[in-house]
């Protein structure tokens, strides 16, 4: 398999700051919503997953740690942060789009691509580690392990996510979970993360029938 | 997003912007070893060529090709047009095929627009007579931005022959649209005879003396050098091809003199070039030449294109 060398796009080498970032367009937390997770919680389940990673892995070789725009970005930057504390070692981080993947794409006006940054050392070979804030019907998942495919072969691609609410709708399971949230499908999850959104972390759930 | 692209002035700002934003992804596609996006798998694009084109209609084909878009070819020699079917015949019937783009280059001013108004599908004006060139400016503003940081406030020149060139036409609006101030140099013979009176307010300037205005204070930021465009050149436009050299051409003295006004002083050229003519090989191949930075940046600029075009429900984007 070709090795993409040069498809590190930001000069991504590894460095483990979360990049400084527009706090992201979206709806406002709903104010009668009800939050799940406080940022406690996500500390704790971040770190815990932090260490399954590790464990499974039995250690920090060949992780590749790529997070999903565009909360996944900042998830993977803290999740490599914290398996530098745990490991001491470096885990190559970064960020791939899947827009251009997306199965959706006709029936929706023209999303605008977010950046893709994959780390110098490319993916082939490696164990590449998705990150993913909610995990819902799967078709991001999907729509991602196309886009990687068209980057290389790695040797295994495993799944963390912040929430898992349910709902699959393509056979994709998460290998490792901060929290399992059962809702329904009328509810909806918001996730906010300092980094991206500038408040406090927090996983909310608004809307449905109460 | 518009459903057409038949001028620059088609393009808002925050969707110039958008198309600049979403080449940069599509830059990223082109350095990978596997150059294939499935997003617009089950679109089909026709580039139809009237006029001769290597890197436009080659980039538009490549484009569609790595986007998945079912991409084919047609020119005037080999289709029914050599044949005498009209214009609205051919393409009601490559319409009659149900295609999702129609990317046309006609020697006629205004042909896009005319085929707009008659096909279904998306029409995308791969440079229409003298008229413009909109894929064109986008993918010289692209490689401008990459170079310069934002385009805002900065000087561009752009020298040569403004009457028959609709790369000038197009470069200006887009440049404008992203702030940009341009000054257009030319020989009075090549001046179009309304340039004078376009709007002047937001740093738009013509002059006859390309010398003062590199030297003049204001050093550019960047010189576009266009084409001599010798087979549209009978009418006699400048006594000589070694005058015009000397008057309108980025030869080597004129290079380095620019070059000490400004180090980072960027020069483009759309080709195809006449070496010796309006660009010495000097300032062709000088570490300051983005020319083939912009050839690099047409594929992603137009998979670019194609995406917002073709890609969405055809409905814009919620703020």
């Amino acid at each position: 398999m070709p090795r993409p060398d040069s498809a590190a796009t930001d000069g991504s080498d590894g460095s483990h700051s979360a990049p400084v970032r527009q706090p992201l367009p979206g709806q406002p937390l709903d104010p009668t919503g009800r939050d799940v997770l406080a940022a406690s919680d996500i500390a704790r389940a971040l770190r815990r997953i932090a260490h399954e990673i590790v464990e499974h892995n039995k250690g920090a070789e060949d992780l590749v740690v790529l997070g999903i725009p565009s909360r996944g970005v900042e998830l993977a930057h803290r999740l490599v942060d914290l398996i530098a504390e745990v490991e001491g070692a470096t885990v190559p981080v970064g960020a791939l789009d899947i827009t251009f993947f997306r199965d959706d794409l006709r029936s929706q006006p023209t999303r605008a691509p977010m950046p893709s940054s994959i780390p110098a050392g490319g993916i082939d070979g490696k164990v590449v580690v998705l990150v993913d804030d909610v995990l819902y019907s799967g078709r991001t998942i999907r729509a991602a392990l196309d886009a990687l495919t068209d980057l290389g072969r790695p040797r295994a691609v495993r799944l963390a996510v912040l929430v898992d609410r349910g709902h699959r709708e393509l056979p994709i399971r998460a290998d490792h979970v901060g929290k399992n949230l059962p809702t329904a499908h009328t509810e909806k999850v918001q996730v906010r993360l300092t980094g991206s959104d500038g408040i406090p972390d927090v996983v909310r759930i608004a809307g449905g029938d109460r | 997003m518009t459903r057409h692209l038949l001028s620059s002035a088609d393009l808002s700002r925050e969707q110039t912007e958008a198309i600049l934003d979403t080449a940069a992804s599509m830059h990223d596609v082109q350095r990978r070893q596997v150059k294939k996006l499935p997003t617009l798998r089950g679109r089909t694009v026709i580039n139809f060529f009237f006029e001769d084109s290597t890197r436009t209609r080659s980039s538009f084909e490549i484009a569609g090709k790595w986007m998945s878009a079912d991409t084919i070819n047609l020119s005037a020699k080999g289709s029914s047009t050599s044949k005498g079917e009209s214009l609205r015949d051919t393409v009601m019937t490559v319409n009659a095929m149900a295609v999702d783009a129609l990317v046309i280059r006609h020697n006629a001013s205004g042909a896009c627009q005319q085929v707009a108004q008659w096909v279904d599908a998306s029409v995308i004006n791969a440079g229409d007579g003298t008229h413009e060139h909109p894929t064109q400016a986008l993918l010289d503003a692209y490689t401008l931005r990459s170079r310069l940081g934002s385009l805002d406030g900065r000087h561009v020149v752009i020298v040569g022959d403004l009457t028959h060139s609709r790369v000038f036409r197009s470069n200006v609006i887009t440049l404008k649209t992203l702030g940009a101030r341009v000054t257009v140099v030319a020989p009075p013979t090549l001046m179009p005879s309304g340039v004078s009176a376009w709007s002047a307010a937001d740093g738009f300037a013509t002059s006859w003396d390309l010398d003062e205005t590199l030297y003049a204070g204001d050093a550019p930021d960047a010189v576009m050098m266009l084409r001599v465009q010798r087979e549209r050149m009978s009418g006699g436009f400048f006594p000589t091809a070694r005058e015009y050299t000397v008057g309108y051409g980025m030869t080597r003295p004129r290079l380095e003199r620019l070059l000490s006004a400004n180090p980072e002083a960027a020069i483009l050229h759309p080709g195809p070039m006449n070496r010796g003519l309006e660009i010495s090989a000097d300032a062709a191949d000088s570490a300051n030449s983005l020319v083939l930075d912009q050839v690099s940046a047409g594929v992603a600029v137009r998979m670019s294109v194609l995406y917002h075009l073709l890609a969405g429900d055809g409905s814009e984007a919620a703020a």
